[in-house]
């Protein structure tokens, strides 16, 4: 039984749009759901103010949904895209768009669920201070999606770019590395993001006068925790946009396939382990800002060392890429 | 194309090394984070201690970072030596 090239394309096209908009609606459903969590037990709280609490959740919610919409468009053009090649690299490149996509949105999803949630409960609490919560849940929120982004921007490079003049072999696995590096790299930063943000909203509910600094060192942490998912995109646009050379063999495929690998999984540990970090110190923050330039300094070396491990991870991505 | 064995086990060999440093990194990244996590939190309820509380966070940090380098050794080593 012999299929040509075009039905394999097709295959793996369907395949990809599956994987892109089922893994992708894992995260904002949970991060969702924990908003309208937090929005009931808020409304039960203070039901004279169900009306502003029922908006918040809902911009909310539309913000963490974002992840999943991306992870839809992606799986649209999958299925109804006319993917006509000679290649039979073709055939990898809708698995590795889906893939990164469906990884890529699941931590920016569950993130963005927290500074939701937690606004509201702060809406519930400090009825006077909704407005800035909304702006501050609305920032941190938008933060959280960037990784989501760099997934959707890598699926869309390898979505339109022209594969066909480029050897079958190896770069069959630079494409899928480059999928799993930035989709695996993206879940940890996303759900990190979303714990800092979650932090400040409840920080600036509990002390409203720490509003300034919270924000700041909100935005601060999230800038950290998002190192990952950029280490994860630039192997990614290494993997895709360096020339290889032709080769049978099997062990320079694996190279690559590996380096994607290894980017990609070790961005969740130190994304997830930062958010953890600048969570706590947006929280002492807001009860001491006394003690602020403490915190932060100890939380960046925190935060630092924690990065270390990512740190490998790229090293041994870059070296299966450039010395193996 | 004849695929020799040599060349399948190199090819193994990477693909370790990817998943090695890969899922080696997870532990040490989420567990050193909540270290510095609680340093940050004891350190904004009792400033004077600053000090002493990131040495504390360092050594244990340094003791849960332990894991990450043995993924990096047993990377480099597949890499290189096997």
């Amino acid at each position: 039984m012999a299929y040509d090239i075009q039905t394999w394309v097709s295959v793996a096209a369907y395949i990809g749009g599956g994987v892109a908009i089922g893994l992708g609606a894992v995260g904002a459903a949970i991060g969702e759901g924990y908003t309208a969590a937090f929005a009931s037990s808020a409304i039960s709280r203070s039901p004279n103010l169900s009306g502003e609490i029922f908006k918040s959740m809902l911009v909310g919610q539309a913000i963490a949904e974002s992840a999943s919409i991306f992870a839809l468009v992606i799986a649209m053009i999958l299925l109804f895209s006319d993917f006509s090649s000679q290649s039979s690299l073709m055939i990898f490149v809708p698995i590795s768009a889906g893939l990164s996509m469906g990884f890529g949105a699941i931590g920016s999803g569950v993130g963005s669920g927290f500074p939701a949630g937690a606004a509201c409960t702060g809406i519930s609490r400090q009825p006077a201070m909704s407005a800035r919560l909304t702006t501050n849940m609305l920032i941190g929120s938008a933060v959280c999606q960037t990784p989501a982004i760099f997934a959707l921007v890598t699926s869309f490079i390898l979505l339109f770019t022209n594969f066909s003049s480029s050897p079958v072999s190896p770069t069959w696995a630079a494409i899928l590395g480059a999928g799993l590096a930035s989709g695996l790299g993206a879940i940890g930063s996303g759900l990190g993001g979303g714990l800092v943000a979650g932090a400040s909203c409840e920080g600036i509910a509990r002390q409203p006068k720490s509003e300034t600094t919270v924000t700041n060192v909100m935005l601060l942490g999230q800038a950290v925790t998002q190192t990952t998912a950029i280490y994860g995109l630039l192997v990614s646009f290494i993997l895709l946009f360096k020339i290889f050379a032709p080769t049978d063999s099997i062990a320079a495929a694996m190279a690559l396939l590996g380096a994607g690998i290894s980017i990609g999984l070790g961005a969740i540990g130190p994304g997830i382990g930062e958010g953890f970090t600048a969570k706590s110190a947006v929280a002492a923050i807001a009860k001491n800002q006394k003690a602020t330039g403490e915190i932060t300094r100890v939380m960046l070396v925190g935060q630092a060392v924690s990065e270390s491990t990512g740190i490998y991870s790229l090293v041994i991505s870059l070296v299966l890429i450039f010395v193996i | 194309m004849a695929i020799e064995g040599a060349d399948i086990i190199k090819a193994a060999a990477f693909l370790g090394a990817g998943l090695s440093m890969g899922l080696g990194a997870i532990g040490p990244g989420v567990g050193e984070g909540m270290a510095a996590a609680k340093a940050c939190e004891a350190i904004g309820k009792n400033p004077r201690e600053a000090g002493l509380l990131t040495r504390t966070m360092l050594v244990g940090q340094a003791v849960s970072e332990s894991t990450g380098i043995y993924s990096l050794v047993i990377a480099l080593l597949l890499l290189f030596v096997v």
